[in-house]
């Protein structure tokens, strides 16, 4: 049985560039958003698991610096996505 | 007290299906939710519910039919169960950061001892947990013993803590209806109110050997839980639970009228079941067959294995004989099942025998080549003519759409 996914309108699916450390460590490099842009992630500042209520979803968060801004990258399974700025 | 007191937490995620499913749907938050099975495979029931479907008067177990009649605006879902099991296992990922004492009762249910640490404030991190973490909420009993821990997180909810100490448990769970305590059904509520016993504290206060009298030895049982005298231990997560049998039932998508419809059901669940035993390296000797009828009456008869076996064919056909000696189609069938005891590990010594054969090892490579096949490929993409000859009788997957379903609490070793 395969699991069902779930889309809405809050919950943006977005490329991201990674990279796997020998460590095992796990951290984005650069996000494309929905217009095609890229972003470089400047810095990450704290990785924990957490649901978010807006997107609708739990994952590991990656609370990041990106283009000076405080950004939230969340790893879904298999997919990343950001909630969709109001 | 020579031993130290237990700490026993008992976690219960708040409508666990149905909570994961608005956590992912946030235009159905404020609406009244239900997951709910499949009508049209007749297993309309409602398996989880809100807040807000709860308010109407929904119950868990009831006929979706029903659900609708109470709240007309109900959004049913089909379960997502991947999802669910997921979920259940980040929750396990929590517990296992405060002890490795987890007995995981269900998907969305687990006793933890964390004796010697405090536990209230253990409850409410992993509460705080849960929620930030997993965007669900649970509810939490803390107790001395797993039964009051249990009782305990039924009392408040949703996302809150409840204490049933030594202090207060004549005062907490005393007053409580009895169904409220652990394996109190229906039959048992029943039969305590013929001798005018209500509440727990009433049961408590019942002399043991009138008890004895009414339910044999689960009087005992009844009694020790009663006064929170139970003294079984939170199972460690390595020392799962020895499996003691494994079975699969189904309520078919229409009736059975004949034996060749029931032959189908019959291989469909024996090959599961099988499928089962493999995983498990374990084989069987006996099998049991478990009928019910369109008017619900139910039995099961079982019979013992000419040698011991995982082998879907001889499974099913020992299934089939013993429902030809056993059913003489007073009544249509509405539910069946195949259930595999006796167990023993499939890489032990075997009695062989003079006359063997090799039919019964190439029989095991047929179904691990057809096991192999479906993993790789599908259910459907192998099956037995038979089978396939009825698509909506053969067309269920008993493996891939199972459900876990609690373990029992009666476990060899407790409770004695």
């Amino acid at each position: 049985m395969r699991e069902k996914r779930y889309e809405n309108e809050h919950k943006v699916y977005i490329r991201v560039e990674a990279v796997f450390h020998p460590d095992g460590r796990l951290l984005p490099m650069a996000l494309w958003w929905e217009n095609g842009r890229r972003y470089t992630v400047d810095r990450v500042l704290d990785i924990c698991r957490a649901a978010s209520l807006k997107a609708g979803s739990s994952g590991i968060r990656y609370t990041c610096m990106v283009h000076g801004r405080r950004t939230c990258l969340f790893y879904e399974e298999d997919r990343w996505f950001m909630e969709r700025p109001d | 007290m020579s031993m130290k007191e237990r700490v026993i937490l008992h976690a219960d995620i708040n409508n666990f299906y149905a909570s994961v499913e608005c956590l992912h749907r946030p235009e159905l938050r404020n609406l009244p939710v239900a997951v709910g099975g499949d009508e049209k495979l007749r297993h309309g029931i409602v398996l989880a519910k809100n807040y807000a479907a709860k308010a109407t008067g929904i119950r868990t177990g009831e006929t979706l039919w029903q659900a609708r009649l109470k709240c007309p605006g109900l959004v049913v879902l089909p379960p997502n169960y991947p999802l669910y099991l997921r979920f259940a296992r980040f929750a396990r990922q929590i517990y296992a950061d405060f002890t490795d004492r987890i007995e995981p009762f269900g998907l969305d249910e687990a006793w933890l001892d964390v004796s010697g640490s405090d536990g209230l404030l253990t409850a409410d991190t992993i509460r705080e947990r849960i929620r930030r973490e997993l965007g669900v909420t649970a509810s939490v009993g803390v107790s001395y013993n797993k039964i009051f821990a249990k009782l305990g997180s039924d009392l408040k909810k949703p996302d809150a803590t409840t204490l049933v100490s030594r202090e207060n448990f004549q005062t907490v769970a005393w007053p409580l209806p009895v169904e409220e305590l652990l394996y109190v059904g229906q039959a048992t509520r029943e039969k305590l109110q013929r001798y005018s016993i209500h509440t727990i504290g009433q049961l408590a206060a019942a002399p043991l050997s009138f008890l004895r009298g009414i339910f044999g030895k689960v009087g005992d049982v009844l009694h020790t839980f009663a006064n929170g005298r139970d003294q079984s231990p939170v199972m460690r997560l390595d020392e799962e639970a020895q499996v003691r049998s494994i079975g699969n039932s189904t309520t078919t998508p229409r009736d059975l009228t004949c034996d060749d419809e029931v032959k189908i059901i019959l291989f469909v669940l024996s090959e599961s079941v099988c499928a089962r035993l493999r995983e498990h390296g374990l084989l069987c000797r006996t099998v049991a067959v478990s009928i019910r009828d369109n008017a619900l009456f139910c039995f099961e008869r079982q019979s013992k294995l000419p040698a011991p076996s995982h082998i879907s064919a001889e499974i099913a056909g020992t299934a089939m004989q013993l429902f030809r000696r056993h059913y003489s189609w007073p009544r249509p069938i509405r539910s069946i099942g195949v259930r595999c005891s006796d167990l023993l590990p499939a890489n032990g010594p075997l009695q062989l025998t003079v006359f063997d054969d090799d039919t019964r090892d190439k029989l095991a490579a047929l179904d691990k080549t057809v096991e192999a096949l479906r993993k790789r490929f599908g259910h459907f993409c192998i099956q037995r003519a038979s089978v396939s000859a009825d698509q909506p009788l053969g067309g269920i997957d008993p493996k891939g759409d199972h459900i876990i379903h609690p373990v029992g609490f009666f476990r060899e070793g407790m409770l004695k």
